[in-house]
């Protein structure tokens, strides 16, 4: 009786063998580079990892965090020297010199099974270079403006849909005593955000595709008025004093303390100021207003993403991994308001209920007719985006300068896209 | 037994050649783990950084030959006021300015040069900037100069003055980073002053006392030709340590605001390492122009250095 039961179990545990898919008989090792180094997002790709384990318990996974700073230099030496088989980077420009040195393997073959294709078709453009895929997206999240709502009601203000309302309540607020926006402009990329606003609202988002992309001098005055409109903020006193030696972090405090009413950010900027104290009846969100009548409304939300080093030892497992990632539960677990606190990029992923997400949510399904745009950083080419953003913090400090600023860069654009 | 035979003489004729060589080689055997490291570490790159600026390149895929192109870019931004013209502007103002870190560990030596009780503790306390690493030098002075809470603009507030944001003002911002410099500079040629001023023979200064030498004119023709070895080493490591500076720089502003306090050493970094930098060609550009400048300082160094003791012979 015994020994039939036993046949017949071992039978049973053959067959169930056989019927489950080849992925799960996944062996080897995988190797993980991260660069989710703060606590809540290391958490969220560590335990998401662990689940991955689970599945594939014959797999050995090794996984490394590596802080997000540090990683932006360091993935050049070890997508040469030493490769993982998954690693996180940006999507669209941001990943085009490891793309054109050929260190990220093409995984357009994904890109054609359904449930990546159909499910995450919205970002298949920034995932997309010379028609092929490099990687898969994780999460992105939106930019707009954050603000003091209980300010905004001291003063009497709504929030603006006008760029007109806009700079009204700017006015107020300034007379109130205190600056509408904090902003730090230490690393620069802060005010790349500003400029991303600026120019979509007063060019739309083609034009300034196409600046991004070198296609456009910078004399231009269509890039002139972008900044003219900058410079009524500016001379306005919109920004807090000394941005330029603040790192966006440090001028979290002056929204915190209530010195400044506003923060064109990402949406990583709830979690802190939260943690600062701030309640959601102090804190809410708008949408950057319209500038220019006509000009359809487009949004920065940039996409971090997970892509497969072309030394890669394990692709097959990788390949599997990145399946696993975007997957609709797996991208509705990671992307809720305990874990990355951000939008998941798969289309069958439900939205956290916090409102900054369904408020962003929202905004870039419904309300982005333009397009959306990665960030500056990541549209344009590196070392133009290093002159540019050098460029935007000078002209946010000496707005009189336009003209040499504009200048440099326009030699600097020759220079890269000659 | 044929095979025996020819080891035992392999073995007996170095030996013998060892024997006879011995003098010449211990020292050469000595020297090759330096010399080698040496080679590989210094010199080499020297002349790879020379082949790569030749070249453009971004680190990972192909290097295309260019020429002199990079260093036409770096004409080019010197005539147009631009970022290397900044850089070694900035340079030339480290250069000048960290030479006040000579008189200044001169007369801190001469101050700390007395017999009182507790003598040791002030000289560990004022050469305890150069132990501690220039990072925190840094750190501490970028909250020194910080706009809103940092001491120098409540010092300033005492006397009735505006407050200064230092490190945000692309006109004080360089002067500041130097400053912060300085702080541990001035406590490295005091240690060398110090160490000369053991060396001061007190026979002289007696001497120099009877014919009625004393402050100003003792300090001039008595003590400092004796300390002028330690003048010499003092101007070598300080003139180094101004062109060669980039940690100060990287951590009190990264360069910024708006690249106003770039020097040449962090220019470097930042076209060819940094997250944006992936020009190597033309990092490797300006690290050939650092190095000319700094091998016009050597050669005069070590030229002087072997007048000096061709003198002494």
């Amino acid at each position: 009786m015994r020994s039939i039961f036993k046949a017949s179990a071992a039978a049973l545990a053959i067959s169930v063998a056989f019927s489950v898919p080849a992925s799960a008989e996944l062996t080897g090792d995988l190797k993980i580079f991260l660069d989710t180094s703060n606590p809540a997002p290391r958490a969220t790709m560590e335990a998401a990892i662990a689940q991955f384990q689970e599945m594939h318990p014959d797999l050995s996974i090794e996984t490394t965090v590596i802080d997000r700073e540090a990683y932006k230099t360091q993935i050049r030496n070890f997508l040469t020297a030493d490769a993982p088989d998954v690693a996180t980077w940006y999507a669209a420009n941001r990943m085009r010199p490891y793309v054109e040195a050929g260190l990220f393997e093409d995984v357009s073959d994904l890109w054609q099974e359904p449930e990546i294709a159909e499910n995450l078709a919205s970002t298949k453009g920034a995932m997309t270079i010379d028609d092929k895929q490099w990687g898969v997206p994780y999460t992105y999240y939106q930019w707009g403006v954050y603000y003091r709502k209980d300010i905004y009601e001291e003063l009497g203000l709504s929030e603006p849909a006008t760029w007109d309302e806009f700079k009204a309540n700017c006015q107020a607020i300034v007379d109130s005593g205190r600056a509408c926006f904090t902003i730090g402009t230490k690393f620069l990329w802060t005010a790349g955000g500003w400029f991303d606003y600026l120019n979509m609202r007063t060019n739309g988002f083609d034009f300034h595709m196409a600046l991004a992309n070198g296609e456009v001098p910078w004399t231009d005055d269509r890039v002139r008025a972008t900044f003219a409109n900058w410079k009524e903020l500016i001379d306005m006193g919109a920004f807090i004093d000394n941005h330029q030696t603040y790192s966006w972090q440090e001028a979290l405090p002056f929204m915190v303390r209530g010195d400044a009413a506003g923060y064109l950010m990402g949406n990583f900027a709830v979690a802190p100021l939260r943690e600062a104290g701030l309640t959601d009846d102090q804190l809410d969100f708008y949408q950057f207003p319209a500038i220019v009548d006509g000009v359809e409304l487009a949004e920065d939300a940039p996409t971090d993403t997970f892509h497969i080093p072309a030394n890669a030892q394990n692709k097959e497992a990788a390949r599997e991994f990145l399946r696993f990632i975007v997957s609709p539960e797996v991208q509705t677990e990671i992307n809720n308001g305990q874990n990355l606190g951000q939008l998941p990029v798969n289309a069958s992923s439900s939205v956290d209920d916090d409102k900054f997400l369904q408020q962003g949510f929202e905004m870039l399904s419904s309300n982005s007719p333009g397009g959306v745009a990665q960030f500056w950083d990541r549209d344009t080419d590196a070392e133009m985006a290093s002159a540019s953003m050098e460029g935007f913090q000078e002209f946010m400090v000496r707005p009189d300068n336009l003209d040499q600023i504009l200048d440099r860069l326009e030699r600097a654009r020759q220079r890269v896209y000659q | 037994m044929a095979v025996v035979a020819p080891i035992t003489e392999a073995h007996a004729a170095p030996h013998g050649w060892w024997r006879r060589n011995q003098q010449t080689l211990a020292p050469l055997l000595f020297l090759a783990p330096g010399v080698l490291f040496f080679l590989f570490y210094v010199i080499f790159p020297i002349f790879q950084s020379f082949q790569i600026s030749f070249y453009k390149w971004d680190g990972l895929g192909e290097a295309e030959f260019i020429g002199m192109r990079n260093y036409e870019d770096l004409y080019w931004e010197w005539v147009d006021r631009d970022a290397f013209y900044v850089s070694l502007r900035n340079n030339l103002i480290w250069l000048i300015m960290y030479l006040l870190a000579i008189p200044a560990g001169l007369f801190i030596a001469l101050f700390l040069n007395q017999t009182v009780r507790g003598i040791r503790l002030y000289k560990s306390l004022f050469f305890f900037p150069f132990v501690i690493s220039q990072v925190v030098v840094g750190l501490v002075f970028s909250w020194f100069y910080d706009p809103t809470f940092g001491l120098l603009n409540t010092i300033l507030g005492w006397v009735g003055l505006g407050p200064v944001n230092v490190l945000g003002d692309d006109r004080l911002v360089t002067y500041g980073i130097i400053f912060a410099g300085l702080w541990p500079q001035t406590a490295y040629c005091m240690i060398l002053y110090l160490t000369g001023l053991n060396a001061v023979d007190p026979e002289q200064v007696e001497a120099g006392r009877l014919d009625g030498a004393k402050g100003w004119r003792m300090l001039w023709h008595v003590i400092l030709p004796q300390l002028r070895p330690a003048t010499f080493i003092a101007f070598v490591v300080t003139i180094i340590g101004a062109l060669r500076s980039f940690d100060l720089v990287s951590i009190m502003t990264g360069g910024g605001p708006f690249g106003s306090s770039r020097v040449l050493g962090y220019y470097m970094f930042e076209v060819s390492l940094s997250e944006y930098g992936f020009r190597m060609g033309y990092g490797a550009a300006i690290a050939v122009v650092l190095f000319l400048i700094m091998m016009v300082f050597i050669t005069y160094f070590l030229w002087s250095m072997y007048r000096d003791e061709k003198g002494a012979r």
